[in-house]
């Protein structure tokens, strides 16, 4: 009975929830916690029942009002939407836990505005993931896209500023992805994602559908930061408080990638965006380019922060790569990335917040003998690295590994070659900290005082549930390909 | 069709493309950020203006809201009666999505006036990069 | 920061006009739901007069009026009926804001069910307008300090 009402409660109970604690927050701050921990915990159950209905029964069809559904909104379940379902309400489970320390300690007379505003937003980025509705899925990007730049704007100083850039670039992208959807409208005249997908494939000649899918390629592009779009994402990240850019590194981009395998291979047939316009060709050159220029600028940075955004850019590129080779390999590559890649941007963010919480800089060079104040944390750190880097047995190999196999599937050498070469560069990268943390040890003055003292249990503990989710995933990725992935791949393949 | 024809018999898309290009020039080439605020509003806007005018219908079409429509009389609106309500319903919520985006960016902009005390981009640039703060 | 403007001329007209306008916005709220009209636009006409209350009075005058915290609780409220409106319809064993089960509860037919249930989801949007579209001027015009604001 309840079981058939979680695509409804997944959204509701933390709207709800989110604006009781608004109202509480005036008196009592310290429920407010406690409050946004009970409502995502409940999302979270909700998305475990949604994957395990979807797993034993297939597709869930979900009438909001109960109205016929290519007039009434229709929430839609499949397996790729509840295996990203899970994702983002794990995600921003754990990462409420850690926000508990961090945020006491970066904006603690804006707590209760801070969890309002959190629970919003994972509110907006799981109604994106579940709607089946072209222009309902705009507002919940929306939705989530305002909550994200309040969320920024909490940050140190820089942060009003890399804010507004963010709100500019990303209005510009909610605003191409809704000319889209009105050029569908005009020639289709439907909303419902499963009805377009029928209309469309007569109009495909038609010079307004392919500006529509133009328009909607480049604004999920914007909103997921891929390459030549992704300028409003550094700033923006480095400037957030680190709960925030924990979060939304972890979520944001990955739902943007869900919203492009949505629009090119649900809304549209596969064929449409592989043979009638090349978007697939242009769209993987484009990859190459994210993963090597965010590589390589990314050696390039002093700030810890920021030398993870810049490889976030990268992990983007990975992402879009194994959705233009356009095949079952490559597919399963992007998503199994989907998941591994949360995994591993949380963990670097939530180390870098604690790296913050200890000793108060971002830079890379005051990092010299920093394993012995908080070994623990340097060790999840240096399981991370390996992870983005693409070392067995962590997760990042195996999704690295499906990726290759599907470049050279589809023939596409060269895409081959840059994956490997920007693991290479990645692994600089990451070497270049390490070093700096374990091997300096004779010159140099050091973090003063290099006695232990570990960043507090409770980051400590989501950092590493997360080392132990990239040991796992790792292990367990056969089983997650057999038992999810392998029905996610979206259908003509 | 001549080329005449061609632009007057679609001049609602002309005026959406030059408003929105208007709008997007304002975002890219100025410094000020009120002025990049604006040139966001007025890009919106267009959208809403393009689908607005893709729902109205000229020469007395009306709202198809049926009289005594439960039960007592059954007669079936004729589509070329009423015009299409869906693009205006649809650009309520853009409105009000477009009207709390204002509000986020007017709030920022409150904030990063009271840090540097200038709303242009340029000088906050030499703020941020001046070494000694 | 605000300072009061004297003019009798303009505070005996918003006297007059602010009941009127107010009633109005009531009128297109609950008329929302079976003709042109509804939450969102009832909403901003009630936020209006507000408005209206704080550019022809003061600050203080409308604090008075419409304390912040009351403000908030609206803000809130507003949402509550909405969502609770859709929960009634969940826990009577319907989809969410599928209205036309609530004639379980309600002495109607589920046709008028519907009716009602519509009528008070453009309620629920109503009021969260309202006080929405306040704040949000309170706060700009104030740069979010009330309290500063109120000495000055």
């Amino acid at each position: 009975m309840i079981s058939e009402q979680f695509p409804a409660l997944i959204i509701v109970f933390p709207l709800i929830m989110a604006l009781l604690i608004n109202v509480v927050g005036w008196w009592k701050k310290g429920l407010c916690f406690y409050m946004a921990l009970l409502a995502i915990s409940a999302s979270f159950i909700s998305s475990l029942g949604i994957l395990k209905t979807v797993i034993n029964k297939g597709t869930i069809h979900y009438r909001l009002g109960n109205w016929e559904p290519p007039w009434g909104i229709e929430y839609v379940v499949d397996h790729l939407n509840a295996f990203i379902l899970v994702i983002v309400s794990f995600i921003s489970l754990v990462v409420t836990i850690y926000s508990k320390k961090s945020i006491e300690k970066e904006i603690p007379e804006k707590i209760p505005q801070f969890y309002t505003v959190f629970t919003l937003l994972m509110m907006g980025l799981l109604g994106i993931t579940i709607t089946g509705d072209a222009f309902n899925l705009y507002v919940l990007l929306e939705i989530a896209s305002l909550a994200s730049y309040g969320l920024i704007a909490m940050g140190d100083d820089k942060a009003p500023l890399a804010s507004f850039n963010y709100l500019i670039m990303g209005t510009i992208g909610a605003c191409f992805y809704l000319l889209g959807v009105g050029y569908l409208y005009i020639v289709t005249g439907s909303l419902n994602m499963a009805d377009l997908s029928q209309l469309l494939p007569e109009l495909y000649q038609s010079k307004a559908v392919i500006v529509a899918f133009a328009f909607f390629l480049v604004g999920v592009s914007i909103k997921m930061a891929l390459f030549p779009l992704h300028v409003w994402l550094p700033d923006a990240y480095t400037h957030a408080p680190s709960t925030v850019s924990a979060f939304v590194a972890s979520t944001m981009t990955k739902v943007g990638a869900y919203v492009m395998i949505r629009v090119m291979f649900t809304i549209f047939k596969p064929y449409f965006a592989i043979e009638i316009i090349p978007a697939t060709t242009i769209l993987g050159w484009v990859a190459v380019t994210a993963m090597m220029f965010g590589c390589i600028l990314a050696i390039a940075q002093t700030d810890f922060k920021r030398m993870l955004s810049y490889i976030l850019i990268a992990e983007v590129g990975y992402i879009v790569l194994g959705i233009s080779v356009a095949n079952r390999m490559g597919m399963t590559g992007a998503i199994l990335h989907i998941l591994n890649d949360a995994f591993m941007m949380a963990c670097l963010f939530f180390i870098a917040g604690a790296i913050m919480y200890k000793i108060d800089t971002g830079d890379i060079s005051q990092f010299r003998h920093l394993n012995r104040k908080m070994p623990f944390t340097m060790a999840a750190f240096t399981i991370a690295a390996l992870s983005v880097i693409g070392i067995p047995p962590t997760c990042g190999f195996f999704s690295k590994w499906y990726l290759i196999l599907g470049a050279i599937d589809a023939q596409q050498w060269v895409f081959a070659v840059a994956l490997v070469l920007s693991s290479l560069l990645s692994a600089v990268v990451f070497f270049r900290v390490i070093e700096n943390v374990y091997f300096e040890g004779s010159r140099g003055q050091g973090v003063k005082g290099s006695v232990f003292d570990e960043a507090p249990m409770s980051m400590l503990v989501p950092i590493y549930i997360m080392v132990a989710g990239i040991m796992l995933l790792g292990v367990f990725s056969g089983k997650i390909i057999s038992t999810v992935i392998q029905f996610a791949v979206p259908t003509g393949f | 069709m001549g080329t005449i024809e061609f632009i007057i018999g679609k001049y609602n898309y002309w005026v959406y493309i030059i408003l929105m290009m208007v709008g997007f020039y304002a975002m890219i080439a100025k410094h000020n950020l009120v002025k990049k605020l604006i040139g966001m509003n007025i890009f919106q806007w267009a959208i809403i203006l393009y689908y607005v005018s893709i729902g109205s219908k000229k020469g007395g079409a009306t709202i198809p809201i049926i009289q005594n429509g439960h039960g007592e009389v059954t007669h079936a609106i004729e589509a070329a009666q009423y015009l299409n309500p869906l693009p205006h319903v649809l650009m309520l919520t853009a409105i009000v999505v477009g009207v709390s985006t204002t509000g986020v960016a007017l709030a920022l902009i409150i904030m990063i006036y009271r840090r540097f005390h200038t709303l242009e981009e340029d000088e906050i640039i030499d703020i941020l990069r001046a070494p000694n703060k | 920061m605000i300072t009061p403007l004297e003019n009798i001329i303009i505070k005996t007209l918003c006297r007059l006009l602010i009941p009127f306008i107010q009633l109005f916005g009531l009128y297109v709220i609950v008329h929302g739901h079976g003709s042109p009209g509804g939450g969102f636009q009832g909403g901003c006409i009630l936020a209006a007069s507000f408005v209206l209350v704080v550019v022809a009075f003061d600050l203080p005058e409308a604090k008075r009026r419409f304390s912040e915290k009351l403000n908030n609780i609206f803000c809130s409220l507003g949402v509550f009926i909405y969502a609770w409106t859709g929960w009634m319809c969940l826990l009577l064993g319907a989809n969410f804001l599928d209205y036309g089960i609530l004639n379980k509860i309600l002495p109607v037919n589920p046709v008028m069910a519907r009716y009602y249930g519509m009528f008070s989801i453009e309620v629920g949007v109503g009021i969260t307008v309202m006080a929405i579209m306040v704040s949000l001027f309170l706060d700009l015009v104030t740069g979010g300090k009330h309290e500063e604001a109120l000495d000055e």
